[in-house]
């Protein structure tokens, strides 16, 4: 706890505002990708720190958000099969889906329970011989390994009531995307340190190099956050577009290899729609071939379900950063945590939740 | 990226009890506002308190009950029997009352092991000796195998508030120091820990214990006490909140004066909890004149289970609805709010 001490150190945090403000000859618009970040940058009160000097934009990296309103539908459908025991992260039991969420239909009776890894799904399914064991793998390349480490496991035990329903998303396609669209306001990047220290920067070098933006790893404390926001001004003050890495005490450029190997044995890259921004491709992880029989996809059936979203919510807009959470005039009147309109509300990493859980309350 | 859908899902309400309509947070508020409250209003039940307080033919007393469904039943520090003998003598002594008299409510899952039982029963009758009161009265029932969870408690009890003593949240006022006894979050990360088979941190022990003695101390010392509360579903954020709200105050805290033992602090930030949401089971608050803050905090010192008491805040000014800020370690304040529901373990 010292060291991490060190990175939410005041005296220190302090001194980096002021080198902000005095490198920053203009205001920047700079994303934070990853929803742990906006959390701290609002915790910790780091917008309003920078008010005037930094515009804080909130990005897509709330796995919770950007899980497609059909495969929260499909896990719904799935935990309501006869003889299931369905295993997901805790993040995932308040998410609505077209009728209902995880968290209700446990209430009625499902059996729904919460794991904090996959592994420990797969040792319940073992547990549990006369029981099919379904895990929701949702989540970003930081998540995914451990997804992909109990198929692995499943398929090298030939375990036969155990599968996977897997939603995992990529974070340099959505990246991508973002800056390819013609309404991108987004000057600078800070990338998501946890995403990095599986799968390195190296694929962020390119796209650094052909949009002409800054991308800095960030790490996820008031000190890291604070020295990644200097880092990108310093760049853009300077006309510099690279990829620098301020979170290098986890972080390498190649990231984690074993991690990497595994994550090419069990999936395949696909393309996927994200719940408020629609398709992009490229951006999924999906079973492959190899570890199709342990696909809850294929043992349950869930192709072909109708979807209903609501027209009210502007989650889209949010994670593109078009507008803050407190523009959207749902906020706080028909879209509150506990009668949410949309994912961003609801999730613990959610940009909608982060600013009504710290900051705009309507009640206050 | 011009193509973009822009899609949500519907609104939901719930017509069903979910957990988190009992995990101390908005959605339990809610129930107790909305359904449970109303139903029930009268001029007792109307005062918010840990206990109901009134006289009978000049004598006051408090009078509390509460059921106990912890899982598992035994963990580091306690066992569901001491929880339900400490947490309704703590319910006594927020309301300043010495407790007298517990009763014991037992509902036993079919199967359950007697020797269990027999740990569990031996533990409340311990625990009640300790404090010096009495179990005198209760009821036992037996359900169906897998219609419980081998064991809920519910114990109720009565105890006697002395003349001159009263400890009610409509006396908080601007100006109050707030302390608290002990540190956070130590009871929940304990159980969560042990329920889960989460070994990631050092054994956390729950503070469950028996606060009446430390309270009594207080009481004895002729401070002016406005109001105590122990923290328990919720955690100091929970009891903080609807303190404001019956006060209608604003309540100011300073993230730094938190005190929060350091490995409840790793499995918190490893589970992506807040430890001012984290339930307790031996901790409680004080709001006492500030002139008086040294002396609260010296009693309070000298008893075992105020050892680590500090101050952590400060009522402000009167507020219409009330409201509680946190002053965070970078000096900058937010409001601190309800739990929409339980807190759960984030993803990544």
């Amino acid at each position: 706890m010292k060291y991490l001490q060190e990175y939410r150190d005041p005296a220190t945090a302090k001194k980096l505002v002021a080198a902000i403000k005095t490198a920053a000859t203009r205001p920047w618009k700079i994303m934070e990708v990853c929803g742990g970040q906006t959390h701290s940058a609002l915790k910790y009160g780091i917008d309003q720190l920078l008010d005037g000097v930094i515009e804080l934009i909130h990005g897509p990296g709330c796995p919770v958000c950007v899980t497609p309103i059909e495969y929260i539908d499909k896990a719904l459908a799935i935990a309501q099969a006869p003889g299931v025991i369905f295993c997901s992260f805790g993040d995932m039991l308040r998410v609505p889906g077209s009728a209902s969420d995880l968290l209700g239909l446990k209430a009625q009776g499902a059996d729904i329970r919460i794991v904090y890894s996959p592994l420990d799904a797969l040792t319940l399914a073992q547990q549990n011989p006369d029981r099919q064991v379904v895990f929701f793998g949702v989540g970003f390349e930081t998540t995914a390994p451990a997804t992909a480490l109990a198929a692995y496991q499943a398929r090298q035990l030939n375990l036969e009531n155990f599968t996977l329903l897997v939603c995992h998303v990529r974070v340099p396609p959505v990246i991508e995307a973002l800056l390819h669209s013609p309404s991108n306001k987004v000057q600078g990047f800070l990338g998501a340190g946890h995403v990095c220290s599986i799968m390195g920067y190296h694929e962020y070098l390119p796209i650094a190099a052909r949009y002409r933006i800054p991308i800095v790893i960030t790490g996820f404390e008031p000190v890291d956050l604070l020295q990644g926001l200097y880092m990108t001004v310093q760049q853009l003050e300077e006309g510099r577009f690279e990829v620098e890495n301020e979170y290098s005490r986890v972080v390498k450029e190649q990231g984690n290899l074993p991690a990497q190997e595994l994550l090419l044995k069990v999936f395949d890259t696909v393309d996927r729609s994200w719940r408020g921004l629609g398709p992009i491709a490229g951006s999924g992880l999906a079973l492959n071939a190899d570890h199709d029989d342990w696909n809850a996809e294929q043992r349950f059936p869930v192709a072909g379900i109708a979807t209903q979203e609501s027209p009210l919510c502007r989650s889209g807009d949010v994670l593109q950063g078009l507008i803050k959470p407190t523009q959207c005039p749902e906020f706080g009147v028909r879209c509150t945590p506990d009668k949410p309109l949309g994912a961003t509300m609801v999730s613990s990493e959610g940009a909608c939740a982060a600013y009504f859980h710290y900051r705009i309350h309507p009640h206050v | 990226m011009s193509d973009l859908e822009l899609n949500c899902p519907l609104p939901l309400q719930y017509d069903r009890i979910v957990m988190a309509h009992g995990g101390g947070g908005r959605l339990m508020q809610q129930l107790l506002d909305n359904l449970i409250q109303p139903a029930f209003s009268n001029p007792l039940l109307n005062q918010k308190h840990d206990s109901a307080v009134f006289d009978i033919n000049g004598v006051r007393l408090a009078f509390t009950t509460d059921s106990y469904v912890v899982k598992p039943l035994f963990f580091p520090g306690g066992d569901i029997g001491k929880l339900a003998v400490c947490g309704t003598l703590n319910d006594l002594a927020m309301s300043g009352a010495k407790p007298l008299y517990l009763t014991c409510a037992l509902i036993i899952e079919e199967g359950f092991p007697m020797a269990d039982l027999q740990r569990i029963v031996q533990s409340m009758q311990r625990t009640a000796e300790e404090a010096g009161v009495l179990i005198v009265t209760g009821d036992t029932k037996v359900v169906d195998k897998g219609k419980g969870d081998g064991v809920f408690i519910n114990t109720a009890g009565i105890g006697l508030i002395e003349a001159g003593i009263e400890s009610n949240p409509r006396r908080i006022k601007a100006g109050d120091s707030i302390i608290l006894n002990g540190d956070l979050g130590r009871h929940g990360i304990s159980v969560i820990l042990e329920r889960e088979g989460l070994n990631f941190a050092h054994e956390i022990e729950s503070d469950c214990a028996d606060l009446s003695g430390l309270v009594e101390d207080l009481l004895a010392s002729g401070i002016e006490i406005h109001c105590m509360r122990d923290l328990t579903r919720g955690g100091l954020a929970a009891a903080l909140i609807e303190l404001a709200a019956t006060a209608r105050q604003h309540i100011e805290i300073r993230e730094a004066m938190l005190p929060v033992n350091s490995n409840v602090k790793s499995a918190c930030e490893i589970l992506g909890f807040d430890p001012v949401y984290i339930a307790n089971e031996g901790a409680f608050i004080a709001f006492v004149p500030e002139e008086q803050t040294e002396q609260t905090l010296s009693v309070l010192r000298r008893h075992p289970l105020g050892r680590q008491a500090s101050r952590i805040g400060q009522v402000k000014a009167a507020h219409p609805r009330g409201t509680v800020t946190l002053e965070n370690v970078m000096g900058v304040s937010r409001v601190l709010d309800l739990f929409s529901g339980e807190q759960l373990p984030r993803i990544c």
